[in-house]
C-alpha cells in the first residue's frame, strides 16, 4: 500500500493535510472492518494534540480518534453521518474534520508517508 | 436430588474418564482452610408438595382476598390468561439474551414488536428493549440528557414518584448532577412560574411525571416550551401505562421514561416490573439499553439482530452509556402480549373504563370529604383529605377486607391527613360505596381529631 | 468430505410468521370488557385537550392469532428446555417449574408493595428467609435484596464501599479491576465516579499478586475480583489478595457471577471478601427469560451494614416483621419498592428443593461436568491456561484459526448440531476464546453429544473450512447483516 505524500500521519493511524483536513488511514479502516458510525465534535471545538476528539465504530468495536495536532474545528464531514461506509471505500478521500491548525510546526513531529508505511509493516510483524 | 440428572454410576464413570479418584480432587484449587466441611445451615431438602405448601401459607399471611385502592406506581389491572400461557413456554422462559440471532429470532422479533408499540403509544420515534423499572428508567434518562446536552443539572418536579426521585438522588450524588426541586400548585400540576425561574442555561433536563404521583395530568406542552427555550431536554416519566389509551402522549418530550407494569405485569410486591426508554431518532446513540433492529440475511430474508451494541458495557466498558447488562425481556414479553391483546381499540376502551370508575369515586368521595387537586384532569388516582388520620380509617377498612388509599405523609409530611386513592377497571362500584361509606362515618364521628394512631406505617421522606 | 452426523438434532418444518402489525385489520379483537357498573363519562369533557385521539398503528387481532403468533415465534428460539446451553459465565441451568408455580400463588403475585405491613407478613417472611439463606451460603453478615440485576448489585456494592470510605474520612479515587473481568465491572466503577485501573493477570490466568502489591495504595478503594474468575480458575491466593487490600485500608469486592462453583463447598466471607453480589438468575435458577429479569442481591460484612440501601427488613419487638426506613447512613435507594420480589420466591423455592446436601451436590456436578468436557476436548482445541478448571473451561481457536476459522464461526456451526453456541471472544485475555459452561443440569448423554459435535466440527475445519465459515446451514435464516443494521438502524415497524 502506498500512502499519499501530500499529508502527515500519526501512530494512532490518522492523517492530516497541511490545510487541516483529518481522516483515518486505509490501514485503520481495514483493521476496524465495516464502519457503522463516526462520532465527531461540533464546529468550534478546541482539539489538543494527542487527545481523543471522537470515535469511530464498527459493529463490535469502538476506537477513539486522536487529534494529530492542536487546533479549532472549522468543519465536519456531514456525509459520514448517513454514509459511514465512505471511510471503508476511500479512507484517504473521506475526510472527517477540518481544523484551523494552531501551530503548524506541530506537523513536523508527525510521520511522513514512508515512515508511516514502515511503522505499519513493523507493527504487523509483531 | 431431583434436578440432577446423574446416577452414582454416571459420576463414577466421569471421574474415571477425567482420571481422578474423587470429586473433591476437583476442588483442590481452593485452599483447604477455606473449604467448607459442614452442611450449610439452611432448611433441609423439601418435597415439591412441601414447597408449595410453604408458599401458600405465606400467601395466606399476605392479604390474600383483599380489594385494594392502592396505586402509587403499582397498578392492579386484569391480566388476560394468554399472557402466562405464552410466557411460560420454555423457548421464551429458558432462553438467554439473543446474542446468537439465528437461534433466537423469536425473542428478537418479539422485542422489535415491543419497541414498535411502545414508540407508537408514547409518541416517540423509537424505544429500547426495556430497563429494570420506572425508577431506574427515569434515572437513566436524566444521565442520558446530561450526555446529550453536555450540561450537568436536572430540574425535578416534586410530583414525580418519591421513590423514583430517591433512586435518582442516589445516582446523581455520584455523577455529581445537582438536582433542583419544583413544587406543585393547588391544581396538583407543576408550578410553571417556579419552573421558569429554575431552568437556566446549565440545566440539562426537566423531569416530570404525567399523570403525576397525585394522578394529575400535567400541561406537557407548556412545560416543554419553558424547557426548550433554555436548550434543556424534557423527560416525561409515565408510571400508569394504561393512561396512554386515552391521554395524549407527551409528544413534545425528548425522552419518555416509562414503567409498563400496568400492561399485564403482576403487582408481585413491587417487582419484577418493566421500565422502558423511548426517544427521538437523533438521540438513539446516547440511549442505554438493548435494541433490536431489522436487517436481512445473506439470502435477503428479513431477520432481527441486537444492534448498536457499541453503546453497551461489554464493548465500551468504563465508557459505556450505562452499566446495565440485563433487560427485563420476559416481563417485556408480558407487556407485549397485553398490548397486542387490547390493541388499538381495546386500550382506549380499557382506559375509558378506568376513567369512569375514577370519576364515580371522586364524585362520591367529594360528597363527604375533600378531594384535592380537582381543578386539573386526572387519571385513576386522586387525593382525598379526611379529618381523621387515614391510617385509622384504613385500619377499619381492613376489617371489611379493603385496603384504603396510601397516606401521603409517608412521603410528603405537609399533607397531613390526605391519602392517595386509586381506581382501575377492577374496582367495583360496591367496593367504592363501602369505602366512601366508612370515610363518611369517620368524618361524622371524629371531626377535627387528627391524632396519630398506632396503625401508622414507617415513613420515607425523600431527600 | 466425510459425512458428519448430528445425532442431537434433525431439521423439521418450521412455521413462517410475519410481524403482528401485518396481521392486523380493523374490527378484530382479542379483548372483552365487562359492562360498566358506574355511569359512562364524557372523555372530552373530562380531559379536554389532554384527550388522545388516535392509537396509530397499534394492532387489531384475535386471540387465536395471538396464540399462534407467539407460539410460532417461540419455536425459533433455542432454550435450556431443549438442550444444553453452554454459554460460559451465563450459567444456563434448569429453571424448575415449581419456582414459576409458587411465584404465581395468589396473595404473593397480587400483593401490592404498599399494602399495610400487617397483611404483608408473608412477603416479608420470604424476604427474611431468603436473606438468611444467602447470608449463610456466602458466609457474610448482612444483605440487601433490592438491586434489580447483577450490574445494579455491583453498583450498590460500590456505593456502600464508597460510603464506608467516606465515613473513614477519604472516599478514595480508584478501583482495581483484573483484565479478565466482565465489562460491567469497569462500567459500574465509572458510574459511581471511580477511576478504573487495570490489573494484569499472570501466566496462570490469576491475579498477579506482585503487581497488585505494587499498584495498591491509599488511593485504591477496592479490588473487584471474580472468583472463580472468568477463565473458570479459582484465585488460589485470594486470602493474600484480601490481606494486601486490607493492609492499606482497601476492600475486596467479589463479583458473584460464578458463585455456582462454590455453593456448599466454600464461602467468600471466610476467605476475606467484604462485599459481593449474587446473580439469582445464574446460581439460584431463576429464568433468564430471553435477557431478564435478573436480580442482584449484595451481601456484605458487618462494617458496611450502616450503608445498606433502605428500607431494610427488621423483626419488631412484637415478633412481626417490618420495614425500617430510618437509616441515616444509608446510600439511599437503588430501585423503587424492594427489588425483584418475584425472583426471590423462585430462588427460595430452589434453595428449599435442594437443601444443604442438594446444593453441595449441585456444585460438585457443575464442576464435574466442566472437567469432563475439558478432558473430552483437550488436544482438539487449544487450552491457553493449564490451570485447573472449576465450573467452566476456556479453550481458544488457535488451532482452527490457522485455517481461517474463528471462534464465532465454530459457534455458528455448533447451532447446526442442535446446540446453542458457547460464549465467544470472552474473556478478553484469551484471543479467540471458546468459553464453555455446562452447569450441573446436563446428563452424561448430553455431554457426550456435545463433545462429539465439537470434535466433528474440528474435523470439518480441517476438511472444508469454507463449509464451517458459511454456517449455520440448518437454521431458518442464515447469518444476518449486522453492519447494515447498525449503519441505518430500523428499530420499529412502519406502515409502508
Amino acid at each position: 500500500m502506498s500512502y499519499p505524500t501530500d499529508r502527515k500521519y500519526t501512530k494512532e493511524h490518522e492523517w492530516i493535510t497541511p490545510d487541516g483536513a483529518i481522516g483515518i488511514t486505509n490501514h485503520a479502516q481495514d483493521s476496524l472492518g465495516d464502519i457503522v458510525f463516526v462520532d465527531l465534535p461540533k464546529v468550534g471545538t478546541e482539539l489538543t494534540a494527542g487527545k481523543p476528539f471522537g470515535t469511530v465504530e464498527s459493529v463490535k468495536a469502538v476506537s477513539d480518534l486522536f487529534a494529530p495536532v492542536s487546533g479549532t474545528v472549522t468543519a465536519t464531514n456531514e456525509e459520514l453521518a448517513t454514509s459511514p461506509e465512505k471511510v471503508n471505500k476511500d479512507a484517504h478521500g473521506a475526510w472527517m474534520l477540518k481544523i484551523k491548525i494552531k501551530d503548524p510546526s506541530e506537523l513536523n513531529a508527525l510521520l511522513s508517508a514512508a515512515d508511516y508505511d514502515k511503522f505499519v509493516s513493523e507493527e504487523a510483524g509483531h | 436430588m431431583r434436578y440432577l440428572p446423574k446416577s452414582a454410576g454416571d459420576r463414577a464413570a466421569m471421574l474415571k474418564a477425567i482420571g481422578i479418584r474423587s470429586v473433591d480432587d476437583l476442588f483442590s484449587p481452593i485452599p483447604a482452610e477455606y473449604r467448607l466441611t459442614r452442611d450449610l445451615a439452611i432448611p433441609r431438602q423439601m418435597a415439591e408438595s412441601e414447597i408449595v405448601d410453604w408458599f401458600k401459607q405465606r400467601a395466606k399471611e399476605n392479604g390474600e382476598g383483599y380489594t385494594s385502592f392502592l396505586g402509587a406506581g403499582a397498578y392492579s389491572h386484569y391480566r388476560p390468561v394468554v399472557i402466562d400461557a405464552l410466557v411460560q413456554r420454555g423457548e421464551f422462559l429458558t432462553s438467554y439474551t439473543p446474542y446468537q440471532a439465528e437461534y433466537a429470532q423469536g425473542t428478537l422479533q418479539a422485542i422489535f414488536e415491543f419497541q414498535t408499540m411502545i414508540a407508537e403509544l408514547t409518541g416517540m420515534d423509537l424505544a429500547n428493549a426495556s430497563m429494570y423499572d420506572g425508577s431506574t428508567a427515569a434515572t437513566e434518562a436524566v444521565m442520558m440528557a446530561c450526555r446529550i446536552t453536555g450540561r450537568n443539572g436536572a430540574v425535578v418536579a416534586r410530583s414525580v414518584h418519591p421513590e423514583y426521585r430517591g433512586v435518582l438522588a442516589t445516582y446523581a450524588t455520584h455523577q455529581e448532577i445537582p438536582l433542583r426541586k419544583i413544587s406543585f400548585t393547588s391544581s396538583g400540576q407543576i408550578d410553571l412560574k417556579e419552573l421558569d425561574r429554575a431552568v437556566d442555561n446549565d440545566t440539562a433536563c426537566v423531569l416530570l411525571q404525567s399523570p403525576n404521583f397525585f394522578g394529575t395530568i400535567e400541561d406537557v406542552e407548556a412545560i416543554a416550551e419553558i424547557t426548550h427555550k433554555r436548550g434543556a431536554l424534557l423527560i416525561v416519566s409515565i408510571a400508569e401505562a394504561v393512561s396512554l389509551g386515552i391521554v395524549e402522549p407527551p409528544r413534545a418530550a425528548d425522552i419518555v421514561a416509562m414503567e409498563a407494569q400496568s400492561f399485564g405485569v403482576p403487582l408481585g410486591f413491587g417487582g419484577p416490573y418493566c421500565g422502558v426508554l423511548a426517544t427521538k431518532d437523533k438521540f438513539v446513540r446516547q440511549m442505554p439499553g438493548r435494541l433490536a433492529g431489522q436487517t436481512v440475511d445473506k439470502n435477503g430474508k428479513r431477520g432481527f439482530v441486537l444492534t448498536l451494541a457499541t453503546r453497551e458495557q461489554h464493548i465500551r466498558r468504563e465508557k459505556a452509556t450505562s452499566n446495565i447488562c440485563t433487560n427485563q425481556a420476559l416481563v417485556a414479553l408480558m407487556v407485549n402480549i397485553f398490548m397486542t391483546v387490547y390493541g388499538k381499540v381495546g386500550l382506549r376502551e380499557l382506559a375509558k373504563q378506568n376513567l369512569a370508575k375514577t370519576a364515580y369515586a371522586t364524585g362520591q368521595f367529594s360528597k363527604t370529604a375533600k378531594v384535592l387537586f380537582s381543578d386539573a384532569p386526572c387519571f385513576n388516582e386522586f387525593v382525598v383529605e379526611t379529618s381523621e388520620d387515614p391510617y385509622a380509617i384504613n385500619a377499619r377498612l381492613l376489617g371489611h377486607k379493603i385496603v384504603g388509599g396510601l397516606p401521603l405523609k409517608k412521603f410528603y409530611p405537609e399533607f397531613g391527613n390526605a391519602a392517595l386513592w386509586c381506581c382501575t377497571e377492577l374496582t367495583t362500584r360496591s367496593t367504592i360505596d363501602t369505602a366512601v361509606g366508612l370515610v363518611a362515618e369517620s368524618e361524622r364521628s371524629v371531626q377535627g381529631n387528627d391524632a396519630r394512631t398506632k396503625d401508622a406505617e414507617p415513613e420515607e421522606v425523600t431527600r | 468430505m466425510k459425512k458428519h452426523t448430528t445425532r442431537k438434532a434433525t431439521r423439521h418444518i418450521s412455521q413462517n410468521e410475519g410481524l403482528i402489525f401485518e396481521k392486523s385489520s380493523p374490527g378484530k379483537a382479542a379483548w372483552k370488557l365487562p359492562p360498566l357498573d358506574v355511569p359512562e363519562v364524557d372523555t372530552s369533557k373530562l380531559l379536554g385537550s389532554s384527550e388522545r385521539k388516535t392509537l396509530g398503528s397499534m394492532p387489531e387481532v384475535s386471540e387465536i392469532e395471538i396464540i399462534r403468533h407467539f407460539t410460532r415465534l417461540s419455536t425459533w428460539n433455542y432454550a435450556i428446555d431443549l438442550g444444553m446451553y453452554p454459554l460460559g459465565s451465563c450459567t444456563m441451568k434448569y429453571n424448575p417449574r415449581v419456582n414459576e408455580f409458587v411465584s404465581r400463588v395468589e396473595g404473593l403475585a397480587n400483593a401490592h408493595p404498599y399494602q399495610p405491613e400487617k397483611i404483608s407478613q408473608g412477603a416479608l417472611r420470604i424476604l427474611k428467609t431468603l436473606s438468611d439463606c444467602l447470608i449463610e451460603i456466602t458466609g457474610m453478615d448482612a444483605i440487601t435484596l433490592q438491586p434489580a440485576a447483577g450490574a445494579q448489585g455491583e453498583l450498590t456494592g460500590l456505593l456502600m464501599m464508597r460510603a464506608y470510605h467516606q465515613s473513614q474520612g477519604n472516599a478514595r479515587k480508584k478501583i482495581l479491576i483484573p483484565d479478565s473481568a466482565h465489562g460491567t465491572n469497569p462500567a459500574t466503577a465509572a458510574t459511581v465516579g471511580y477511576a478504573v485501573e487495570n490489573l494484569k493477570s499472570n501466566d496462570r490466568g490469576m491475579v498477579d499478586v506482585a503487581a497488585l502489591a505494587a499498584q495498591m495504595n491509599e488511593d485504591v478503594a477496592a479490588l473487584m475480583v471474580t472468583n472463580p474468575n472468568t477463565l473458570g480458575v479459582f484465585e488460589q491466593k485470594i486470602h493474600k489478595i484480601a490481606g494486601l487490600l486490607h493492609e492499606k485500608g482497601g476492600l475486596l469486592y467479589m463479583d458473584g457471577a460464578n458463585m455456582n462453583a462454590l455453593v456448599g463447598k466454600a464461602r467468600p466471607g471466610d476467605f476475606g471478601v467484604d462485599v459481593m453480589h449474587l446473580n439469582l438468575h445464574k446460581t439460584f435458577s431463576t429464568p433468564h427469560g430471553g435477557g431478564g429479569p435478573g436480580s442482584g442481591p449484595v451481601a456484605i460484612k458487618k462494617i458496611l451494614e450502616p450503608f445498606l440501601p433502605m428500607p431494610i427488613v427488621i423483626t419488631k419487638p412484637d415478633g412481626t416483621l417490618g420495614f425500617e426506613y430510618n437509616r441515616p447512613q444509608s446510600v439511599g435507594r437503588v430501585r423503587a419498592f424492594y427489588g425483584n420480589f418475584g425472583m426471590f420466591t423462585r430462588a427460595l423455592a430452589y434453595i428449599f428443593a435442594n437443601g444443604p446436601d442438594g446444593l453441595r451436590q449441585t456444585t460438585e456436578d457443575a464442576v464435574l461436568n466442566a472437567n469432563y468436557i475439558r478432558k473430552g476436548l483437550e488436544g482438539v482445541y487449544d487450552l491457553p491456561y493449564e490451570t485447573p478448571s472449576m465450573h467452566e473451561v476456556v479453550f481458544s481457536d488457535k488451532v482452527q484459526s490457522k485455517k481461517g476459522v474463528r471462534t464465532m464461526d465454530l459457534a455458528k456451526r455448533l447451532i447446526d448440531y442442535g446446540f446453542h453456541p458457547y460464549t465467544t471472544a470472552f474473556p478478553l485475555i484469551v484471543p479467540g476464546a471458546l468459553m464453555i459452561e455446562p452447569t450441573e443440569s446436563e446428563p452424561l448423554e448430553e455431554l457426550d453429544l456435545f463433545i462429539e459435535a465439537m470434535k466433528s466440527i474440528a474435523e470439518e475445519v480441517e476438511e472444508d473450512p469454507q463449509f464451517v465459515l458459511d454456517a449455520p446451514h440448518n437454521t431458518r435464516i442464515s447469518r444476518l447483516d449486522e453492519t447494515a443494521a447498525a449503519r441505518k438502524p430500523i428499530l420499529r415497524w412502519k406502515r409502508e
